[in-house]
């Protein structure tokens, strides 16, 4: 039991300290959350600390085997807290601009963080029901979080619903699954499939229903509806933390569920994964060149991007898995990235949300259109940045797996959606400014951002050094 | 005699009411919280009815978690629906469509 505790140590000390955090809060006087802002970044940097010490060889199990820590778990684990201390970093300096700065934020956020380190770890299908709604219910409170913005309560109100349809629709497809093969835990379920005395048809059905629950959280199309009106109405800082670490959590869940449990499916899966990806990129890409708000134009993008990450999934090879990896957590970079940016831009009485607002920005800050310039270029794909090597990766193994037409189909695409990426890159360079004011902003944020936007250009100078850290995590 | 085809045909049913109701109401919100609560309810009877036919108590104690879980997401559904009457003034579904472009 003891060794169980110990295998779960990181989970279980975040709770604590996110239950910490809470009460701290409650109790301090501080209208700027000094306290709990730098305490919830201490408790980030304790779990790191935590998952790097006991940084497990081979898969651990715990908890009847309803647990699993191993190096992928360890590496999102890792990844996910970075993140999200980078995402505190820059939603502080937002929501003390917009004067919507509360303790819960940064409580609700270390949930989140919980349900997706639950949900990467989880090696049973009550595990990642239990990780996946830890961290939306707590997602769809901070899309509320605002009170008084309509365009706010109307976005969490839709990804409630839309959130509880697909929840819905995973759990009709865990319990299809559970029915037939007898049982919850995922090597159970991968060996009952193995056996050949379940109805192969019935199982691709309760299949087909777990995809779309995964589906919804990653925001793949046909079921994106929630993604655009979501990154639109909820506050900048909080669209930043949606685009970024979930996206994690929900790339592990489709490994653990997908390939885990249903390996021996992955013909069948590969078919549905394939429609998807292709819907996604064609939806994302072209509706994104219609938009005039950057939020909204970065939803469509978040929506075709997922679609190149299914690339790495349907390749079905432990490559390819890894691709799919270091393409989640090189475009949570670059999303971190884009986000801070508008974050950086907007000042207390306005959101720099609009396209026009990105007019002439060279001229105002060279060095931060300089940066914006990297974020688009990595987007688009463009070499040496880091989302070159994020596509190049996931193609290289989709080609290698023999999926030839997909890969064209997926370069087309990509080639469509550098209208709308570059066009930021015109607007910054080639156009007059609205407005000449200075921008106004940290020097805490600033730094980061600068940090963020370097990290985009060494990592893809080097991608090989995250490369192997994922191909370790996947073929253990 | 109750055979397990039985069960899960209701729970399918059920299942597709709820689906059905989400889709179709055009009127109130708080019909789209009490679908989705429905959703979650025919889920568990597939839950049940697997568990007992198996022979297997995993599932019954899946239900209870779904059970946990379904209340506390109401109590966020209901949350945020106070937040949008207080700013909207109306808890009509075809109000939400302020952001379409």
């Amino acid at each position: 039991m003891s060794a169980d505790l110990y295998i779960a140590l990181p989970e279980i000390s975040l709770l604590l300290l996110a239950s910490l955090v809470l009460v701290v809060d409650a109790f301090s006087s501080d209208p700027e959350h000094r306290i709990s802002f730098w305490l919830t970044q201490a408790s980030l940097v304790t779990v790191i600390v935590l998952v790097v010490t006991s940084f497990p060889e081979t898969g651990q199990l715990a908890f009847h085997s309803s647990f699993i820590s191993d190096a992928m778990s360890a590496v999102l684990k890792i990844s996910m807290c970075a993140i999200t201390a980078i995402v505190f970093l820059y939603s502080f300096e937002y929501l003390k601009e917009h004067n919507c700065l509360k303790g819960e934020y940064f409580v609700l956020g270390l949930f989140a963080v919980l349900g997706m380190m639950i949900m990467s770890s989880a090696y049973s299908l009550l595990t990642v029901y239990l990780g996946l709604e830890l961290l939306s219910l707590s997602l769809y409170a901070m899309v509320a979080m605002n009170r008084d913005s309509s365009s706010a309560s109307e976005a969490a109100m839709k990804y409630f619903v839309l959130g509880a349809l697909a929840s819905g629709m995973l759990l009709y497809g865990i319990s299809t699954i559970y029915g037939l093969s007898g049982s919850l835990q995922l090597n159970d379920i991968a060996a009952a499939i193995n056996s050949d005395s379940i109805n192969q048809s019935f199982l691709v059905f309760g299949m087909i229903f777990i995809i779309i629950g995964i589906a919804f959280k990653l925001g793949a199309a046909p079921f994106h509806m929630w993604v655009p009106d979501v990154y639109q109405g909820a506050p900048t800082s909080v669209t930043l933390f949606i685009s970024t670490a979930p996206k994690l959590a929900a790339f592990a869940m489709a490994i653990r569920v997908l390939v885990d449990g249903l390996l021996p499916l992955m013909e069948d899966w590969q078919s549905i994964l394939s429609i998807l990806a292709v819907l996604s990129m064609a939806i994302g890409n072209v509706i994104a060149i219609s938009q005039t708000n950057i939020k909204r134009m970065l939803a469509y993008s978040t929506i075709a991007h997922v679609g190149y990450l299914f690339l790495g999934l349907i390749a079905g090879t432990p490559a390819g898995f890894a691709g799919s990896m270091f393409y989640i957590i090189s475009y949570a970079i670059m999303s971190m990235c884009a986000f801070g940016m508008i974050i950086l831009l907007g000042r207390s009485d306005l959101e720099a949300e609009q396209l026009d607002d990105f007019k002439g920005l060279a001229e105002r800050s060279p060095w931060f259109a300089f940066i914006m310039m990297c974020v688009m270029f990595s987007m688009t794909g463009i070499p040496p940045f880091l989302g070159f090597w994020s596509k190049w990766f996931v193609l290289k193994e989709l080609v290698d797996s023999g999926f030839v037409t997909l890969a064209a189909i997926a370069v087309v695409f990509s080639i469509i959606g550098a209208y709308y990426y570059l066009r930021i890159i015109k607007l910054m360079y080639f156009d007059k400014a609205v407005s000449m004011t200075a921008i106004k902003a940290s020097q805490q944020m600033r730094t980061v951002l600068t940090i963020n936007g370097l990290a985009i250009i060494v990592l893809g100078l080097i991608p090989n050094a995250l490369m192997t850290l994922c191909l370790m995590a996947l073929t253990g | 005699m109750i055979t397990l085809p039985n069960v899960l045909t209701l729970a399918a049913l059920l299942f597709c009411i709820s689906v059905a109701g989400i889709f179709l109401n055009r009127k109130n919100i708080i019909i789209l919280l009490m679908c989705i609560e429905l959703m979650l309810l025919s889920v568990n009877m597939n839950f049940i009815a697997f568990s007992h036919f198996l022979g297997d108590i995993h599932g019954q104690v899946f239900v209870f978690f779904i059970l946990t879980v379904a209340a506390a997401e109401s109590a966020i559904g209901l949350a945020i629906l106070v937040v949008m009457f207080r700013n909207k003034d109306t808890i009509n579904v075809d109000s939400l469509n302020t952001m379409k472009q």
